[in-house]
């Protein structure tokens, strides 16, 4: 949107675009050589105070329930001094907000948040510069609160203030803001704020909307990843009212006035295909990674841990909504990136970034696993072919086969000890699965940490925390393997390696509230305990496990957590608290079982999740920062469950496992016998 | 001719001869549709009613987003074909909150911010809607085993538990 084009699209008032030419600097353009989008790249924050008194605020963010949404508007709220009912935030439309990298790394928090808060903060000074001139007093005499301008007598709602204007300020980013212990409305638990439309149901995710006249729609997907089509009999579906078949090199679709009719055209296709010999399956695929990686190293005293690949299971399946008008594309779609989405159709379609328009309504999660525009590119293809808006919503078949998984990785680490328990070296190799925390928090005067790329037999990405459970779960296991050697005592061992005193806090506080002190062990019972840093934040767990003739459950979690200066201390509690619950998955028994190119735990019956009797006791310790910068939060809390876990099993019956999951189950239709490597 | 038709058009052409649901009772209205008998529930409530509060999650039954109370009782809509349900008191989401007032069990899921992305939000509360009108103080492990057929990806499962118990301590059957 151009400046002008606030006022046309929303009447007069003020608006406060922010600059900020530092925080995304390196992250704008259009990529991949594709078509720069035409608007400043560094305006990051937009709000307008209409005639009405509502407070409009952009952000190219998404709310996938990690309540950013309910974040940013406290931090107006904080800033302007304005009822939460008066704040409508835009969130996530490519034609109306500013550019956004996408709601990725935990980022919102560090980075928005304060951008929103500066741009609410000029906002009330120009407010009161209104105020001034057009009631000719000083400045110092006016005040704001609960969305009104008062100086003497004289008193006006924000809209009436802004009523007849056009005035547009441009505003550098380092408006000074009042500090965390002054704040009155951030660093409270607001309740979500579209919470009523989520338990009514009124509120429609991209899976839900219609068009008039819209289509469904269907892709055709060969059995096996990475199969040739060589030649397709599409007579059949094209016999059944109302299909329409598109085929167009490798991509076929189907299109009909109802999913299922769609669904059994797609069924009717009649396809010849040439399978590709397959590399790697679920049991050899940790041996590829290390073969297929740069520069691997000897093996030679380093002890080797594996996690599996993961599926992220967001309960909304990709979707999207297309629509044509001319060459204008607008499409509906749930994804992280909608800018980036943007730069993929227009790429795909070669058009300008201009001519596309994404929008992501609030969405049924993410995890990191909605970074494309899989769906959005289908959906708009076969909106192109019919000239029809078309809706392609994934079964949850496609998301667990055709979607990106969380990369699978082998982790191997050596280390060696002082006399007095410190560490003297620290060796630590990850294949494949990422860097993220492979660098360990503990203080080791000679280490060596390297990331090895590696080729991957599956389509893998970004996954809530990326690697840093992978490179937790194996620093924080051999931490204890070390501890156990040295007749050390894990919480004392961590603490005398730990000088960082936000680590050293946060461990003491995770132990402190589980009573690790006084931990009583008993047959079948077991302690473990962990600790660990990732994207500015701090984390430590206690896990208690009973281990019976096999069966293993988790009874107790303590996670403690310190992220800065909490914005919002329920929200993080939920967070916190709902990491760990779906940190059990991964820990315990989720992992993609694949052979000759097929992904065999491709539902829900045959991958299991998390579920109510599952969880454990589940308590969070929040430490509050107040001196310090908030931080992310949707991530780290994850990290450190798994080692934990582990640690505590390994407590109750002196059994190391090394590999994630530790207790993969045996469901129907998969092979979960644990990876041999 | 029909055998040499696909298995598909087959099947489309059986569909015909059956007979087709044309009326549902749903939150208190009697709907039209026109519907084969043997399409899931949830496709008719969403794709022809546009009651999209119930939610797709997994298509075989696995994940309860898609919960709706059949006669009181939560179904998964998603294996319930629409054939079956037919004159029976069909009630969504939609239909809980009678005249914008929030039934108790929508109360103590705010409440208790028992919720984070909120796809299965819905399912979650009907199943509990249900469970109480079936046991109006149930323990915490009657809330595990009786809810345990759905999943909150997101893990606010100790939220939802402790919403249920707030629903019950306010008599959550209203």
């Amino acid at each position: 949107m151009n400046r002008r084009d606030f006022f046309a699209v929303l009447g007069g008032g003020v608006v406060v675009m922010l600059v900020d030419d530092d925080v995304y600097a390196q992250e704008t353009g259009g990529g991949r050589g594709g078509p720069r989008p035409q608007q400043p790249q560094n305006l990051n924050a937009w709000l307008h105070i209409g005639e009405t008194g509502i407070v409009t605020v952009y952000s190219g963010k998404v709310e996938v329930g990690q309540n950013a949404r309910t974040s940013l508007t406290q931090a107006v709220a904080e800033e302007l001094h304005v009822p939460i009912a008066s704040i409508n935030m835009i969130l996530a439309d490519t034609d109306l907000t500013p550019y956004d990298m996408g709601t990725v790394g935990s980022m919102t928090t560090p980075q928005m948040w304060p951008v929103i808060r500066r741009a609410a903060a000029a906002a009330r000074e120009t407010l009161i510069d209104l105020a001034s001139q057009k009631w000719v007093v000083e400045r110092s005499t006016i005040q704001i609160a609960d969305g009104k301008v008062t100086a003497g007598s004289r008193s006006a709602g924000f809209g009436e203030l802004a009523h007849g204007e056009k005035l547009t300020r441009t505003i550098p980013a380092n408006v000074a803001l009042p500090p965390a212990d002054e704040w009155k409305i951030a660093g409270t638990s607001l309740p979500k704020v579209n919470a009523r439309d989520i338990v009514t149901g009124a509120h429609k995710y991209t899976y839900d909307m219609k068009a008039p006249g819209m289509l469904h729609a269907k892709v055709l997907h060969l059995p096996s990843f990475g199969a040739a089509l060589v030649s397709l009999d599409s007579r059949a579906a094209e016999a059944i009212p109302g299909v329409k078949v598109v085929h167009d090199g490798d991509f076929v679709g189907v299109t009909a006035p109802d999913a299922r009719t769609a669904e059994n055209a797609v069924v009717a296709l009649k396809a010849d295909w040439k399978p590709l010999v397959a590399e790697a399956s679920s049991k050899d695929v940790y041996a590829y990674f290390k073969k297929n990686s740069r520069d691997p190293v000897d093996s030679t005293g380093l002890t080797a841990y594996t996690v599996a690949y993961i599926a992220h299971v967001p309960l909304e399946p990709r979707s999207a909504l297309a629509r044509w008008d001319g060459d204008q594309l607008t499409v509906w779609t749930g994804s992280q990136r909608p800018f980036g989405v943007r730069s993929e159709l227009a790429q795909e379609f070669h058009i300008p970034e201009d001519n596309v328009r994404v929008i992501v309504p609030d969405t049924g999660s993410g995890y990191g696993g909605k970074h494309n525009g899989e769906a959005a590119y289908e959906a708009a293809r076969l909106a192109k072919a019919t000239g029809k808006p078309i809706k392609r919503d994934w079964t949850r078949e496609e998301e667990m086969t055709w979607a990106y998984f969380r990369p699978g990785g082998l982790i191997e680490v050596g280390g060696k000890l002082n006399p007095d328990g410190t560490l003297a070296e620290w060796e630590m190799h990850n294949y494949n699965s990422g860097p993220s925390a492979l660098q360990t928090p503990y203080e080791v005067p000679r280490k060596k940490e390297q990331m090895h790329q590696s080729k991957s037999p599956l389509r893998q990405g970004s996954y809530r925390g990326l690697a840093g459970t992978a490179n937790h779960f194996a620093r924080e296991s051999y931490m204890d393997e070390l501890a156990h050697s040295a007749g050390i005592d894990p919480l004392e061992f961590r603490l005398k390696n730990a000088r960082n005193e936000r680590l050293r806090a946060v461990i003491q506080a995770a132990a402190d509230k589980f009573g690790w002190q006084d931990r009583k062990k008993t047959p079948g019972r077991g302690f473990g305990i962990s600790g660990g840093f990732e994207k500015g934040s701090y984390v430590a767990n206690c896990a208690e496990m009973s281990v019976v003739n096999g069966a293993v459950k988790v009874v107790r979690v303590v996670g403690a957590f310190e992220c800065g200066a909490i914005v919002n201390p329920e929200h993080l509690r939920n967070q916190v608290e709902g990491a760990i619950a779906m940190g059990i998955g991964g820990a315990l028994f989720e992992h993609i079982d694949f052979a000759d190119n097929q992904i065999l735990t491709d539902r829900l019956s045959r991958y299991r999740v998390p579920r109510f009797a599952d969880m454990p006791r589940i308590e969070s310790v929040l430490l509050d920062r107040k001196d310090l910068p908030s931080a992310g939060a949707g991530e780290t809390p994850i990290m450190g469950l798994a080692p934990a876990i582990g640690n505590a099993i390994f407590d109750a019956t002196g059994q190391r496992i090394r590999s994630l999951p530790m207790v993969p189950n045996k469901l129907p239709g998969a092979d979960s016998s644990p990876p041999a490597y | 001719m029909l055998e040499t038709l696909h298995p598909v058009l087959v099947n489309l052409r059986h569909n015909k001869r059956m007979a087709r649901v044309t009326e549902l009772t749903v939150n208190g209205s009697r709907r039209h549709v026109d519907a084969d008998p043997d399409r899931p529930l949830l496709s008719v409530l969403r794709d022809d009613l546009d009651l999209t509060g119930a939610k797709y999650g997994c298509g075989e039954g696995q994940c309860a987003a898609c919960t709706v109370l059949i006669d009181g009782t939560p179904t998964k809509s998603c294996i319930t074909k629409v054939g079956a349900v037919a004159g029976k008191r069909i009630v969504t989401i939609e239909g809980l909150a009678a005249e914008g007032k929030l039934h108790p069990v929508q109360e103590a899921f705010l409440e208790a911010d028992a919720m984070q992305c909120g796809w299965c939000t819905p399912g979650m509360i009907l199943g509990a809607v249900g469970l109480l009108q079936h046991n109006p103080h149930p323990t915490e492990a009657d809330i595990v085993s009786s809810m345990n057929g759905h999943i909150c990806r997101c893990g606010t499962y100790s939220r939802v538990v402790h919403a249920v118990q707030m629903a019950a301590a306010k008599g959550g059957r209203a």
